[in-house]
């Protein structure tokens, strides 16, 4: 399945990693894509590292098991860094992700000699700036989608409308705020290629 | 396909291609069609002359073979006593006897 | 037209489960299968169904209210996992052996202990013997769609017996996949309305059910019930045939991928077999002759048609995901070797335990297989038939 895409997500239990990995399935199968979004279930709580996992591609995906070696990584906390061998598999042609206020080249000592993308995002900055707390989900999200070029900007802001309206159906007034952030995150994240 | 059968109670070896499904029984209440009198070693034979239709061996029979019609004691069912001899025994006035089967 | 969308495997049995609108579900939750009266519930709370939902205290008290509903004449369903199908056991025989269709969701998770929350088959295959239909899904549109069949099975006159649906905790249950729903109307249409033939609330024919069998009668009501399960091997091709009308989807008893002409064939059942699809179609492309079979029904076994399928190959690895600690390899294995043996067939066959509690089964371990069975080909022989695939060895 050459135009299979693998995605690994990174990031500790409570920040919305899953969440991310679902959110990002259902943009991609808006745009008519077969996706597959699935969390490491484990005994994992608050704080601890967890793993999320999306595969996009053109036709239907038959593998079921967990991405050893995804195009993309996202590393939805940074302090991972010095935990997870997030670029484990990493593929040289793909890029990394990272939720930081540093650049691409300040944050590339971190990553084991890895020669593919590094891209970064200060999703803490803006998760504060427009929600007024902290969920770096739908900044990384927006990132990602960026970085990998899933769909165009457009595209995924009228996915994500759609599907905040329908997520946050019970408190709309979340919807501007994290509509914001996506935004902002489209045109903040940093790359070094 | 199951069969009927009579009074609804399947005969011991009955083919399992007649027997009803999942051996469910169709008629509610035949426990009467069931003759429990097959069982009896010992009788209980009712003295009409002794007996003072005090009820007495009435709620005691575990196999409701206490036959009362118009609030009297008329006999004994014996198509379903088994012989327990409980009657004999809650008889105030001794109006049982209680004989080997056949001795009568 | 079919309704795209993308959904959990459990959300999916919701869904079929609110198209069907059974009479009464009572479960008890148990993970991974606990969204499924989860999001029921919440269809039952939001009136999209007029089922009687029973929230009970145990998986043996849900069974139980299961089989009481059963026998008073009412559709019911209900869903569990590991643990939780072991405290249904003795009431599992019992709705068996009452033939009372019902449709229960086994999201397959390992058997403690060690105690674990993730997939493996060994909760449903020591459930094997009790008398119930199973069906295994692949993926969340399988799961969906048995959930739908399995009504239809489980309450055809010739069966009259319960039926699991069965299918992969986390790993299925808890991703998100495409799936195509079928409209509303449609599921209802084929499922029908039940009439059962007796039922404790039918004031015209007074039953007793469940009674106490002595010698001169248990033997065969217990003959009775194997023949329905033998009659249920027909049904179920029947009811896939009339599926497929209304979904444009093939079932089988179980699917044969690439055999026709495969030399090296591998037997699995469950999610799986999407992996070692993708690995049979890499090997197909260097020209290797690899094929594989995806039992989808293992009670009734096909054993006839399995032999047929599998007898042209030089050899065949049957993946089993729980042991079966007879210490001579797994359910699948033995049943599908003692298939091969009566029917005149003996290619070289290797069993393979895998995937045990959650352990992720990769491409790669797949691949491992294929290769090993090149070995067996050139060797001509087995010489060790027991083995495990994907454990840490010293």
């Amino acid at each position: 399945m050459s135009n299979m895409l693998e995605i690994r997500w990174h990031g500790r239990g409570g920040q919305g990693a899953k969440t991310a990995s679902l959110l990002l399935a259902e943009a991609a199968f808006d745009t008519g894509k077969f996706i597959q979004g699935f969390p490491e279930y484990g005994p994992e709580r608050m704080g601890a590292p967890i793993t999320a996992y999306n595969r996009i591609s053109d036709e239907r995906c038959p593998i079921h098991s967990n991405i050893y070696e995804p195009d993309y990584v996202v590393v939805v906390d940074e302090t991972l860094l010095d935990v997870v061998n997030v670029t484990a598999g990493l593929k040289e042609t793909g890029a990394i992700v990272i939720n930081t206020p540093k650049s691409p080249e300040e944050i590339k000592d971190k990553l084991n000699g890895y020669n593919g993308g590094v891209y970064t995002i200060d999703a803490r900055e803006i998760s504060m700036a427009t929600l007024g707390r902290y969920f770096p989900n739908t900044p990384m999200l927006a990132a990602v989608v960026k970085v990998a070029k899933i769909m165009d900007d457009d595209t995924l802001v009228e996915a994500m409308e759609k599907s905040f309206h329908h997520k946050f159906a019970n408190k709309p007034h979340v919807i501007a705020p994290n509509m914001e952030a996506l935004k902002r995150s489209l045109t903040e994240v940093k790359a070094h290629e | 396909m199951s069969k009927k059968f009579e009074h609804d109670i399947i005969p011991a070896y009955t083919p399992w291609q007649e027997t009803t499904p999942g051996g469910v029984i169709k008629e509610s209440g035949n426990a009467h069609h069931f003759k429990t009198g097959d069982w009896r070693a010992m009788k209980p034979i009712w003295d009409p002359d002794k007996c003072k239709h005090c009820m007495m061996c009435y709620p005691v029979c575990p196999d409701s073979s206490i036959i009362i019609k118009d609030q009297k004691m008329t006999g004994i069912d014996y198509d379903h006593c088994k012989g327990c001899g409980v009657c004999v025994e809650a008889c105030p006035f001794k109006a049982f006897d209680y004989v080997p089967e056949g001795e009568e | 037209m079919a309704i795209r969308d993308k959904l959990s495997g459990n959300e999916a049995v919701a869904v079929a489960m609110r198209q069907i609108n059974p009479d009464v579900v009572a479960a008890f939750p148990i993970t991974p299968s606990t969204e499924i009266p989860q999001y029921f519930s919440a269809f039952v709370a939001n009136g999209q169904v007029d089922t009687e939902f029973v929230p009970v205290e145990s998986e043996h008290s849900a069974m139980s209210a299961c089989i009481g509903a059963g026998t008073a004449g009412a559709r019911t369903m209900t869903a569990t996992s590991a643990n939780g199908l072991a405290l249904m056991w003795e009431m599992l025989y019992i709705a068996a052996s009452c033939k009372l269709p019902m449709v229960l969701s086994v999201v397959n998770r390992a058997l403690s202990g060690p105690i674990n929350i993730h997939n493996d088959h060994s909760d449903s295959m020591g459930a094997r013997d009790s008398g119930w239909i199973q069906l295994y899904g692949e993926n969340n549109q399988e799961a969906y769609d048995n959930a739908i069949m399995a009504v239809r099975i489980a309450e055809h006159a010739d069966v009259q017996l319960p039926v699991m649906n069965c299918y992969d905790g986390f790993i299925t249950s808890h991703a998100v996949e495409n799936i195509e729903l079928i409209e509303d109307d449609k599921v209802k249409a084929f499922v029908g309305q039940y009439k059962p033939s007796t039922y404790m609330l039918n004031s015209d024919e007074q039953i007793a059910v469940g009674p106490l069998a002595v010698p001169t009668h248990y033997f065969e009501h217990k003959r009775q019930q194997a023949e329905s399960m033998r009659n249920s091997k027909e049904v179920i091709v029947e009811v896939a045939k009339a599926f497929k009308e209304i979904s444009g989807r093939e079932y089988g008893l179980f699917e044969a991928y690439k055999m026709e002409d495969a030399e090296r064939a591998i037997v699995l059942i469950g999610s799986s077999v999407g992996t070692a699809k993708f690995v049979v179609d890499a090997l197909r492309e260097k020209g290797e002759k690899v094929g594989l079979i995806k039992v989808r029904v293992f009670r009734p076994f096909p054993a006839e048609e399995l032999a047929q399928s599998l007898k042209g190959v030089k050899t065949v690895a049957i993946l089993d995901k729980c042991d079966g600690f007879n210490a001579k390899g797994g359910p699948l294995f033995s049943e599908t070797t003692s298939a091969l043996f009566v029917n005149g067939y003996t290619p070289l066959a290797v069993n393979y335990i895998y995937g045990l509690g959650g352990r992720d089964v990769k491409t790669t371990d797949i691949e491992k297989v294929y290769s090993d069975l090149s070995e067996i080909v050139t060797a001509n022989k087995v010489e060790d038939p027991y083995r495990y695939l994907g454990v840490v060895e010293a």
